[in-house]
């Protein structure tokens, strides 16, 4: 058990960004990018070479995979029990998770380097790349709560710099500033849960608390605040931080906006990697969860439950092809965040944070494959939006094969790989939540139709006429596309259940048909209305929006929860907190001081007249101040 | 000299010698005047300061060497103010104090 | 001899050095080499200090040295250092020297101006060697009255009222210390001949009455330097009003002398009363804290901005130190270093910033990152660590500060923490307003494009105070514990009656 080199992975892309991000300017823009792709390429194959070994060498230690430090160094003690290690943890959800991000970033990487040949600031996006690529290794193998919180932040700045790389543009600085706020805004959540869970439990380590030993949570028995004992309310507002990171519902605003960054960074950052934090951050502290705070799983699974449903309506009213496939994340999330939810802990209980993390990896490789799909498109005819398209199937045969294979994936046709992991969440909402299971069922359908909208509208439909012909994408951006479309075809056949559970412990999952063929049948529809009214033009669509009315309406501006949001900070933040603070400063508390001043001065000004310059007068006041004063010490003696 | 006379006859006459003196002070108009007002202020109180100590601390001679210092400033001073009154003259054409009161503020 | 004095007599070698020379190029390289010596020797002292430390020299100060000044009141000239005046002394020459090259570009004046700001330099400087309060308070004055020609003189706007402003408050602030340093003084006398010496003060426990009496006095003195609600307003104006060297020396190191002082001599001298008012200040502090970052949001001028910025990281400092348990008070220090630096540079940049675009409202600038490229990713990484990032400076001493403070065994100082954990976000929401405004988007007029990215000079003031900035929040740890060693102390006073 050697795990040595794992400290390369979060080393080689610091070095990469500090490297390009300091001196990159100074060399051609391709060497930055080589060096930034070369350098992930290399924690690549660390990472497949790490998961091989802590799977497949290693393998079990007493029925289940053992939590591995393989690197801890203490960076800051803050109090004799509480220190801020920086370490490397591996367990199979981290183990998994490196090989994720690795993957898509290193696809991401390639694909960038002819996506983005040739635009101002290459050297910048690689450096930023490299950031993120760090901050988001650092977070999933922290091995306490406060490095995933340091990691945490980095991640929200690496996002927030790359959404604004096109910094010229006014949008996209709106876009990025939002998504920091927002999700800082979450981040406060957190880190009001650590210092809740800190002060009970005297630890940050995720070993202690996660371990089997409940007897650090001795403290918060009875504790409650508003009646919710104290463990609920650190185990919502950790929630809360991993809703921000993971666009749950209702802070899901920033993630549609945050398409304005280029579209391989919406593909790493908004769709594959940081958006699942929040998962991950769930799944990672599920022991404390299912045990200390069960509660608190339960909210967890309705708000993923209401997101996907959510998401998915409006994702079928969009038409910019980015914020249909932001909307389409966000619905999976909630996915995953259901699945985790209604899970419970051990054995086949736990088959819903099994099927959670097993979505999770499916998820990032056809998602990836979507939006650089999406991208290559962009590329091609230079539009967002999807009224601009329409039969480019025979234009970008690749993309569009590949395309169309992650559509298929995504809408849960067997055999590949979204079709297990998406059965296993229904299996697992089917046994502890019926609601949640027909609101899962309803959402596969809509997800199979509003993909195929968008396939449909894109690759088939009208003809549309182009300025000039598009062209198929660069090899190096479509090789990443067939990698990650083998990747979400065959994805699925990995054994999670067997590597990756609740307690670390291997269990028998089967395919359970009962819900398997609804489940495929509904995804198959969707389909089919998709098929009939967006494969030949057609004036259908329109009419039953139009019928819908005002609730299409609704759903076409995302049910206002944006204007919601500005309603609140420009109008109530803005206008009835900051401008009433600044105002009383300036007028209350700086004018009583200004007032000091002024009485000092206005009396002055009114005794002054005493000074007269008149000697008569000087000695008449002197003469009379001194024949009072002997009076009154006269009489006082 | 001043057996028999009582101190209080004598402190009379100071006590008048002053007074004359700070209503000359305050009332008149004219510097030289006002300074002949100082003086007289100054006398009298070198009148008190004798005679105290005759009357007090007859072997002592502190009252008569205090009134022999007074005498010296009160020429040092006439002299300055004589030269500031000049001064003035030859300034405003005028030694009527009311004409001098720019020193204010 | 002691390093200690070098520290002053280098800066008075300077000035005099200053007043031979003729003209501002003469002027500003003087200043320049005098202030690099100052630094260069600042380094060694640190180095020497934590030298000695580790060759087991306990004692709480070192390189004491003492001198009899004034017999009759007993008032000594007596310098020494402890663990967290060493980081302080070094925080001050790295200010200072960035602050020279910040103003390299002065002219008008420009002996005048150096001298002033060296004297006020060689205040703060005797501020942190002090050990006799009396002396303290001397050095205190001495970097307040040139503060009000610099700003008078050299400033912008409504510079005489702003000078007026800031010297009149500050100087309110004086008149409490007086009180406090006399009731110190006067008491002592229950423990043989009076004295104004830290050493032998802190090892007297004075009557309860007098402590309540006299500790107002003493940490509302102080606290106005640091920016106590309500009494922060000489801030945002003196601030605005100010040069950029004095902006960054006063905001970055004078205010420290705020935090600095109140820790020093009002909490450890008199502990059972700092105990028992802790609870009026923390409330006071906590609305600086949030206060301060609701009433950046609002402004529009950069030096506005950062001036509240600084009230509300002040707050947070002072705030720190009335949790009053190790953690927290490390925190505050280091706060106190991180601000220093952070502000410094932001007010370095706005200086730079504002002689390009002679404007500092934020409405009429954008897009300054096209052509200014280093200035701006500089004000950047400044915006960033002022909101917590990680791997700067601030999120160390913000994350200590929390963790610290929410260890409180009583539910007020939580909800209070709780509170003032919100100015994160708000911090964020201003941070990134100015940023957007005024270096992103499009570029506003067409003269901008004709800017001149940094020069050497401003070149070398920024990265000096970055680099510490990135290396206090990459490697925290050894600040940190050197930091909690010297404080203990400080602890086991406030703690004693526990």
């Amino acid at each position: 058990m050697n795990y040595s080199l794992t400290i390369l992975i979060l080393l080689i892309p610091f070095a990469t960004f500090l490297f390009n991000g300091l001196v990159g300017m100074k060399f051609k823009p391709i060497v930055s990018g080589l060096i930034g792709t070369i350098g992930l390429g290399v924690i690549t194959l660390l990472a497949y070479l790490t998961a091989w070994q802590y799977f497949f060498v290693d393998g079990m230690v007493g029925g289940s995979f053992p939590k591995v430090i393989a690197m801890s160094m203490e960076w800051l003690r803050l109090t004799d029990a509480l220190r801020i290690q920086i370490g490397i943890l591996l367990d199979p959800i981290s183990v998994m998770m490196l090989v994720v991000i690795t993957t898509v970033s290193f696809m991401v990487h390639i694909y960038s380097l002819g996506y983005m040949k040739g635009e101002k600031g290459f050297e910048r996006f690689f450096s930023f790349l490299s950031l993120f690529s760090f901050s988001m290794l650092g977070l999933v193998i922290a091995t306490n709560i406060f490095q995933m919180y340091i990691f945490w932040e980095l991640v929200g700045v690496s996002s927030f710099l790359l959404i604004g790389f096109y910094y010229s543009k006014d949008s996209a600085v709106a876009a990025s500033k939002k998504a920091f706020i927002v999700t800082r805004f979450a981040d406060l959540g957190f880190l009001i849960g650590i210092l809740l869970l800190s002060y009970f439990t005297q630890t940050f380590d995720f070993k202690v608390l996660t371990g089997t030993d409940q007897s650090i949570f001795a403290q918060t028995a009875g504790v409650s605040f508003l009646g919710m004992s104290v463990m609920t309310w650190a185990a919502l507002l950790i929630f809360m931080g991993g809703a921000g990171k993971s666009a749950m519902f209702p802070l899901h605003i920033w993630l549609p906006d945050a398409m304005e960054g280029p579209t391989p960074v919406s593909a790493l950052i908004h769709a594959a990697t940081m958006v699942v934090a929040g998962v991950f951050l769930v799944a990672r502290m599920f022991p404390v969860f299912y045990f200390q705070a069960p509660d608190a799983l339960t909210v967890i699974s309705y708000v993923g439950g209401f997101t996907s449903l959510f998401a998915a309506a409006i994702a079928c009213t969009q038409y910019d092809i980015k914020r249909v496939l932001a909307f389409s994340t966000l619905s999976q999330i909630g996915y995953m965040m259901l699945a985790l939810g209604v899970s419970g802990y051990g054995g086949h209980e736990g088959v819903g944070y099994m099927a959670s993390m097993f979505h999770l990896f499916n998820h990032a490789m056809f998602k990836a494959l979507l939006f650089l799909g999406a991208g290559s498109i962009i590329h091609a005819v230079h539009s967002n939006v999807m009224q601009d398209m329409g039969g480019l199937r025979k234009y970008l045969p690749i993309t569009h094969i590949t395309f169309l294979i992650a559509c298929l994936t995504i809408a849960g046709v067997p055999f590949l790989s979204a079709f297990f992991s998406k059965d296993e969440i229904l299996v697992a909402a089917y046994e502890h939540n019926k609601l949640l299971f027909a609101v899962e069922f309803l959402v596969a359908g809509l997800t199979a139709f509003y993909m195929f909208r968008l396939y449909f509208n894109i690759f088939w439909g009208k003809e549309t006429h182009y300025h000039h012909t598009p062209h198929e994408s660069p090899k190096t951006m479509t090789i990443p596309l067939m990698i990650l479309a083998l990747g979400s075809v065959f994805a699925g056949y990995i054994p999670f259940s067997k590597l990756v559970t609740s307690d670390s412990m291997p269990f028998e999952s089967h395919m359970d048909f009962g819900i398997a063929i609804p489940s495929v049948l509904i995804g198959l529809t969707g389909i089919l209305i998709a098929w009939i009214l967006y494969k030949k033009e057609s004036k259908i669509p329109e009419r039953i929006s139009k019928s819908l009315g005002g609730f299409y309406q609704a759903v076409y501006h995302k049910f206002y929860i944006d204007e919601v949001y500005m309603f609140i900070t420009k109008k109530i933040i803005f206008n009835c907190i900051a401008r009433p603070v600044a105002w009383f400063d300036r007028h209350i508390v700086d004018g009583t001081m200004n007032g000091i001043g002024w009485i000092t001065v206005t009396s002055s000004r009114n005794i002054k007249g005493m000074q007269s310059g008149n000697l008569p007068q000087y000695g008449m006041v002197f003469v009379l101040s001194a024949i009072i004063l002997v009076l009154i010490f006269s009489f006082l003696i | 000299m001043l057996q028999g006379i009582p101190i209080t006859h004598v402190l009379i006459v100071s006590s008048f010698m002053f007074f004359t003196g700070v209503c000359g002070f305050i009332i008149r108009r004219n510097m030289i005047t006002i300074l002949m007002s100082i003086e007289l202020i100054l006398n009298a109180v070198n009148i008190n300061l004798v005679v105290f100590n005759k009357y007090l601390f007859p072997d002592q001679l502190q009252g008569h060497f205090f009134a022999l210092f007074v005498v010296g400033i009160a020429a040092a001073e006439a002299s300055v103010a004589i030269a500031l009154i000049i001064n003035i003259y030859r300034r405003l054409n005028s030694i009527s104090v009311d004409k001098v009161n720019e020193m204010k503020y | 001899m002691n390093i200690l004095n070098l520290l002053i007599i280098i800066p008075v070698l300077t000035v005099i050095g200053i007043v031979f020379t003729k003209d501002f190029k003469g002027a500003r390289v003087a200043a320049a080499v005098g202030m690099t010596l100052q630094l260069i020797t600042a380094v060694i002292l640190v180095i020497s200090f934590f030298a000695q430390r580790k060759a087991g020299i306990t004692g709480e100060f070192l390189f004491l040295s003492d001198f009899t000044w004034f017999k009759t009141l007993n008032i000594h000239y007596s310098v020494g250092v402890d663990g967290i005046a060493v980081w302080m002394l070094l925080l001050a020459s790295i200010v200072v020297f960035a602050g020279i090259f910040a103003s390299w570009q002065v002219e008008y004046l420009a002996r005048e101006f150096f001298i002033s700001l060296i004297l006020l330099a060689t205040g703060v400087f005797g501020f942190f060697i002090s050990l006799d309060l009396f002396t303290m308070f001397l050095f205190y004055e001495l970097a307040v009255i040139p503060m009000y020609l610099l700003i008078g003189i050299w400033g912008s706007g409504p510079k005489e009222y702003s000078a007026m402003k800031l010297t009149l408050m500050l100087m309110g602030g004086s008149a409490l210390l007086v009180v406090g340093l006399l009731g110190l003084y006067f008491y002592s006398s229950a423990a043989g001949p009076v004295t104004f010496n830290l050493l032998e003060l802190s090892k007297i426990s004075f009557p309860l009455a007098m402590q309540r009496f006299f500790f107002p006095f003493l940490f509302v003195g102080f606290g106005i330097l640091g920016a106590l609600f309500p009494l922060h307003t000489w801030s945002p104006d003196g601030h605005s009003s100010a040069p950029t060297a004095v902006s960054m020396l006063h905001a970055g190191v004078l205010m420290k002398l705020g935090g600095y002082g109140c820790m020093r001599v009002a909490m450890f001298l008199l502990p059972e009363a700092a105990q028992e008012m802790s609870w009026i200040f923390l409330i006071l502090a906590t609305i600086s804290i949030v206060y301060g970052a609701f009433g950046a949001i609002w402004q529009k001028d950069l030096k506005y901005i950062n001036a509240y910025s600084s009230v509300s990281h002040c707050g947070l400092v002072l705030f720190a130190l009335l949790m009053m348990n190790r953690t927290s008070m490390n925190g505050a220090v280091i706060q106190m270093i991180s601000h220093g630096l952070m502000t410094a540079l932001f007010f370095a940049l706005i200086g730079m910033i504002y002689g390009r675009t002679h404007t500092r409202n934020i409405d009429q600038m954008g897009g300054l990152m096209n052509v200014i490229p280093f200035l701006s990713v500089a004000y950047v990484i400044a915006g960033l660590a002022s909101l917590g990032l990680p791997g700067l400076s601030g999120f160390v001493a913000e994350m200590t500060i929390f963790i610290g403070s929410f260890q409180h065994p009583d539910t007020f100082h939580r909800v209070a923490t709780i509170i003032a954990t919100t100015s994160i976000v708000v911090t964020a929401v201003y941070i990134l307003r100015v940023v957007g405004k005024l270096l992103l988007g499009q570029i506003r007029e067409k003269e901008y494009l004709e800017f001149p990215d940094a020069k050497w000079y401003e070149r070398i003031s920024v990265v000096v105070l970055i680099l510490p900035i990135a290396i206090i929040g990459f490697y925290p740890s050894y600040l940190s514990s050197t930091l909690l060693d010297a404080l203990n102390p400080i602890i086991e006073r406030l703690t004693a009656m526990l």
